[in-house]
């Protein structure tokens, strides 16, 4: 029986007659369940692992095979059990299948004794079981056994290559003779000499043509490849440049070619044509397209037709209580869809005062409004009374300064809320009815709570403005004025200066820089506590705050009476470039946050002394009163003589157009010199530096005009707020006598107008009411967009207006001069009638009685009360 | 838009001023200047050069380094117009050429030894 291999490749023993290879005494066996039975063996029963042998005597065994012959389990090992000496066999449970099989057989009387007595002896046995079992492993040497045929003879027989016959074996010899000479060998073919060969000629068998149809060929594409490799020098680039200049003749040489007789001739023959294609151009543009001249703007945007503005949407504070109006509003100059809006409490002064406890609770504020949610403000700026203008800071957004009703300025920082703003999410749901619930009922909701936010500074209250500020600008960074009102250079690239108008009738100037030059203060004023700043304001105008004095302050007099201009509005020179300035101030806000500093927080360097100044610099300005007029006046101060004292010159001229106070004073965008004035029932036009009058003054409006502003994009439109709630759009080209059209905004008075652009698709404009609602609106393509020519004709129609006023006034002259001489001629035709004499006179009245006299004759003949007398024939009465 | 034209310009009669009473030298030179000056008097000119063959200003009313920057340019452009011309007919030969740019007119008037160049502002 031969060991089978399985399909892992160990060796399975069966069972064999042989014992397992290095245990000459064990037999393994397989023992069926009959057999447990019969010689009762069986597996955990009577064979356990405290008792794994079983004896059993070899009679029963031989009875089996009696009993069972071949199919006894003992079968295999027969020979064994019959030799075996002894009586009784052992066999012992293999549970681990060491020898095999799932029994085995101890053949030896030695074997089975050793077995036997190991479990009497357990630790000695281990140890000597293990050492046995180590010795069998690996000392005991190879024991050569009788070999075993398995038929590989057979295979090696088969394989082996013989010889099948024996071999024949030739000798061939040579002649004696010939031993050691030289060997001759010859070709000769075979098929020469007859039956030397036996062909066995090739023939295409038929059974054996297998035609091959297809072929797998492998073949290898290998180009020859060689690899070379050469050492190069290395050159870095470098940089290389040529200076050269270019050749040119001296003095003397091109007077030397002024001379020569060949340049004039040439340039008498080639001036002629030069001259011919000058006069060309002259005449006519040859290149002019007239089709693309004669087309207006590509694709308009949106309904031609579409004139009116339309409603985007509406900002109300819904959580103030108290009625507010709004003042002044402002849109946020780089971001887009914020806007901020002061407002005050709509109280007269009486009112005011009776109130003023209630007042001093709640907070005046500046709220900043978000496109992206209607309902709550983004972030509420506290100030110290109500706000009645402010404006952002030019060169900083986040620098706002604005003026109170008790005459401060306040001065507010939010570099540190400016994240806030910008990155403002639309809130959850923007629900279109807006719920009105008192404040202390809203849950506090984390971001969407408004930032109540303090003012960093105030203008001190003795040295500023005793009335209400009405109006207040930032004065552009490319110059900054002295005490003497003289313009120097601003170094610094930043607004740090501010022009205020209030109603105590004076214009003051400040600087937002601590003043260096200032007297120490006295020591009692040390004394003072020195107040604690809260510490979520930031520190950047604190040299200011309550000590800020003004720099320069313009008294507006009348002369000599006590009454003073109360001014209302004013206009720089300088104001118009803010409008346009927009990517500038992109550029330089973006500057500034890069940088490492931000400038405004560095502002305690004093005035710098040596600074150029400017020449040439307009410091006259334009002023509205609240009486109506309108003043232009400088700002540059003269030393009064007499005192020594700084003194504002006087205005250079005042007009009084308007019937009520003045509100917009403002230049266009588009021409600089060119301010429009609203106040009262009417508006005028005005250009700078022409003294005679406005450009253009309106009639009087059935409503009063209560806010007005240029538009941004077409020079000649501009918008009016009337006090019914009314917007009057004015396009001087179209109609100068009355608004171009007008439209329905809100119930109450319009207090406040600001458009703004922000692409060019896309322009709003802001409009303020009475009762503390801010409208925005969008204007319409129509409304914003220029035709071609529109600057040009309303710099044409300016013009022209310029010329109608010369003409007014020359005619004016004229007029006079021939009114004069009517009025002389008069005088002479007067005299001579007086000249007539008097008999004359008697004359004439003798005629005109006899007349009468023939008169009446002729009638009472005519009636027949007086009989003709006789003489007289028919025909004479006829 | 540009063009430019080569081939010939029209003649016309066109009138003199005396010569002034000097001599020839100072003739001559005022004559240059008085052609230079009627020239620079047409409307919309902006700047008249007299160059030479090689490319070098002699007489210009710009300063200097637009001048050489005109002229080097110029002098090159002139050259490359003349020979294609005479390449495409060789009995033919530049007498103008005129650059129309967006915002000026370049005209040159060259000759075998000189160049004249005006830059004239057609628009207004």
């Amino acid at each position: 029986k031969k060991k089978k291999r399985t399909m892992r490749g160990t060796w399975v023993a069966q069972s064999s007659t042989f014992p397992s290879p290095g245990h000459p005494e064990i037999y393994p066996l397989v023992l069926t369940t009959q057999t447990q039975e019969i010689f009762n063996c069986r597996i955990d029963e009577d064979v356990t692992d405290e008792k794994p042998y079983k004896l059993i005597k070899k009679e029963d065994i031989l009875a089996d095979f009696k009993n069972r012959a071949a199919v006894s389990d003992f079968y295999p090992v027969k020979k064994v059990i019959q030799e075996y000496p002894g009586d009784d066999l052992l066999v012992v449970y293999d549970k681990d299948f060491r020898y095999g099989l799932n029994f085995y057989l101890i053949g030896t009387e030695e074997g089975k004794e050793n077995y036997l007595n190991r479990p009497e002896v357990p630790e000695e046995q281990e140890e000597y079981k293990e050492h046995t079992s180590e010795d069998l492993y690996i000392n005991k040497p190879p024991i050569s056994k009788p070999w075993v045929s398995l038929g590989s003879e057979k295979e090696i027989d088969e394989e082996s290559v013989k010889e099948s016959a024996k071999q024949i074996t030739y000798m061939i010899s040579r002649k004696r003779s010939e031993f050691g000479a030289p060997v001759k060998f010859r070709d000769q073919n075979a098929s020469s000499v007859k039956d030397a060969y036996i062909e066995c000629t090739a023939y295409p068998d038929k059974n054996f043509i297998v035609k091959q149809l297809e072929k797998d060929v492998g073949m290898q594409v290998v180009p020859k490849v060689k690899d070379t490799s050469t050492q190069t020098r290395w050159t870095y680039p470098k940089n290389a440049s040529t200076q050269y200049y270019p050749r040119e003749f001296s003095e003397e040489e091109k007077e030397i070619f002024g001379q020569s007789k060949p340049l004039i001739d040439f340039l008498n023959n080639a001036s002629i044509s030069v001259e011919i294609a000058l006069q060309q151009n002259e005449i006519m543009n040859t290149f002019i397209d007239d089709w693309k001249c004669l087309a207006e703007e590509e694709g308009t945007f949106g309904d031609k037709t579409d004139t009116h503005l339309k409603e985007y949407q509406s900002f109300t504070d819904l959580h103030n209580l108290t009625e507010n109006m709004v003042t002044s509003v402002s849109w946020h100059p780089t971001i887009y869809g914020l806007i901020a809006v002061s407002v005050a409490v709509r109280l007269s002064l009486e009112d005011r005062v009776h109130f003023s406890g209630k007042l001093l609770l709640q907070p005046s504020l500046i709220l900043f409004w978000s496109f992206s949610d209607p309902i709550h403000p983004q972030l509420m700026l506290e100030s110290p009374d109500d706000i009645f203008c402010f404006k952002f800071c030019p060169s900083d957004p986040n620098i706002i300064a604005g003026g109170c009703i008790n005459g401060q300025i306040v001065l507010w920082d939010i570099t540190a809320h400016a994240d806030r703003i910008e990155n403002i999410k639309t809130g959850g749901s923007r629900s279109k009815k807006a719920t009105l619930k008192p404040m202390f009922l809203l849950e506090p909701d984390s971001n969407k709570e408004a930032m109540y936010i303090r003012h960093c500074a105030v203008s001190s209250i003795e040295n500023g403005h005793k009335k209400v500020i009405t109006d207040i600008h930032w004065l552009s960074d490319t110059f900054e004025i002295n005490r003497m009102g003289s313009v120097f250079e601003n170094r610094n690239g930043i607004c740090c200066q501010l022009v205020t108008c209030s109603a105590d009738c004076t214009i003051c100037f400040w600087d937002i820089r601590s003043q260096k030059a200032l007297t120490p203060p006295p020591i009692e004023k040390k004394k003072e506590e020195s107040i604690e700043i809260p510490f979520d304001v930031p520190s950047t105008f604190l040299h200011l705050d309550l000590s800020w004095k003004p720099l320069i302050k313009i008294r507006l007099s009348k002369g000599e009476t006590s009454l003073d201009h109360c001014p209302t509005k004013i206009s720089l020179s300088e104001d118009h470039l803010l409008y346009k300035a927009q990517d500038k101030i992109l550029a330089q806000s973006k500057v500034v946050k890069a940088g490492e500093m931000n400038p405004y927080h560095n502002l305690e360097g004093a005035l710098a002394n040596n600074l150029k100044p400017i020449e040439d610099f307009c410091t006259k300005f334009f002023v509205g009163t609240e009486e109506g007029g309108v003043i232009y006046t400088d700002w540059k101060m003269e030393r009064d003589p007499e005192t020594g004292r700084l003194m504002a010159k006087k205005p250079v001229s005042l007009y009084a157009v308007h019937d009520g106070a003045v509100h917009t004073v403002q230049r266009s965008p588009f021409y600089k010199d060119i301010i429009l004035t609203i106040g009262g029932w009417n508006l005028a036009i005005w250009k700078e530096g022409i003294t005679t009058g406005p450009l253009l003054q309106s009639c009087c409006a059935p409503k009063r005009y209560t806010a007005g502003h240029w538009s941004l994009t077409r020079p000649g439109v501009f918008y009016i707020g009337r006090e019914d709630g009314y917007i009057d759009i004015w396009d001087l080209l179209e109609k100068t006598h009355e608004p171009a059209q007008s439209q329905n905004i809100c119930i109450t008075m319009i207090t406040y107008i600001k458009p703004w652009t922000f692409t060019a698709k896309q322009q709003f404009i802001a409009i303020a009411d009475y009762y503390g609602t801010l409208h925005i609106l969008e204007i319409p393509w129509t409304l914003s967009h220029p035709s071609t020519n529109e600057a040009s004709s309303m710099s044409y129609y300016f013009e022209r207006e310029v010329k109608h006023l010369e003409y007014v006034e020359r005619r004016k002259k004229i007029r006079e001069q021939e009114k004069k001489e009517m009025e002389l001629e008069l005088e002479k035709k007067k005299t001579k009638t007086y000249q007539k004499s008097k008999e004359q006179m008697e004359a004439e009245l003798k005629a005109d009685y006899d007349n009468y006299l023939e008169l009446e004759k002729n009638t009472l003949i005519n009636l027949g009360l007086i009989k003709v007398p006789e003489t007289m024939s028919f025909m004479e009465l006829m | 838009r540009r063009g430019w034209r080569g081939g010939e310009g029209l003649s016309l009669p066109c009138p003199r001023g005396r010569p002034s009473p000097a001599g020839p030298g100072a003739v001559a030179k005022a004559e240059v200047e008085e052609t230079l000056k009627r020239i620079q008097s047409h409307k919309g000119v902006m700047g008249t050069m007299v160059v030479n063959a090689e490319g070098i200003p002699i007489r210009t009313t710009l300063d200097n380094s637009t001048t050489v920057q005109y002229a080097g340019l110029l002098h090159q452009l002139t050259m490359k117009a003349k020979s294609t011309v005479r390449d495409i007919d060789p009995q033919n030969d530049l007498t103008f050429l005129r650059i129309r740019s967006k915002k000026h007119e370049i005209m040159v008037a060259p000759d075998k030894e000189y160049l004249l160049i005006v830059i004239q502002n057609p628009c207004e």
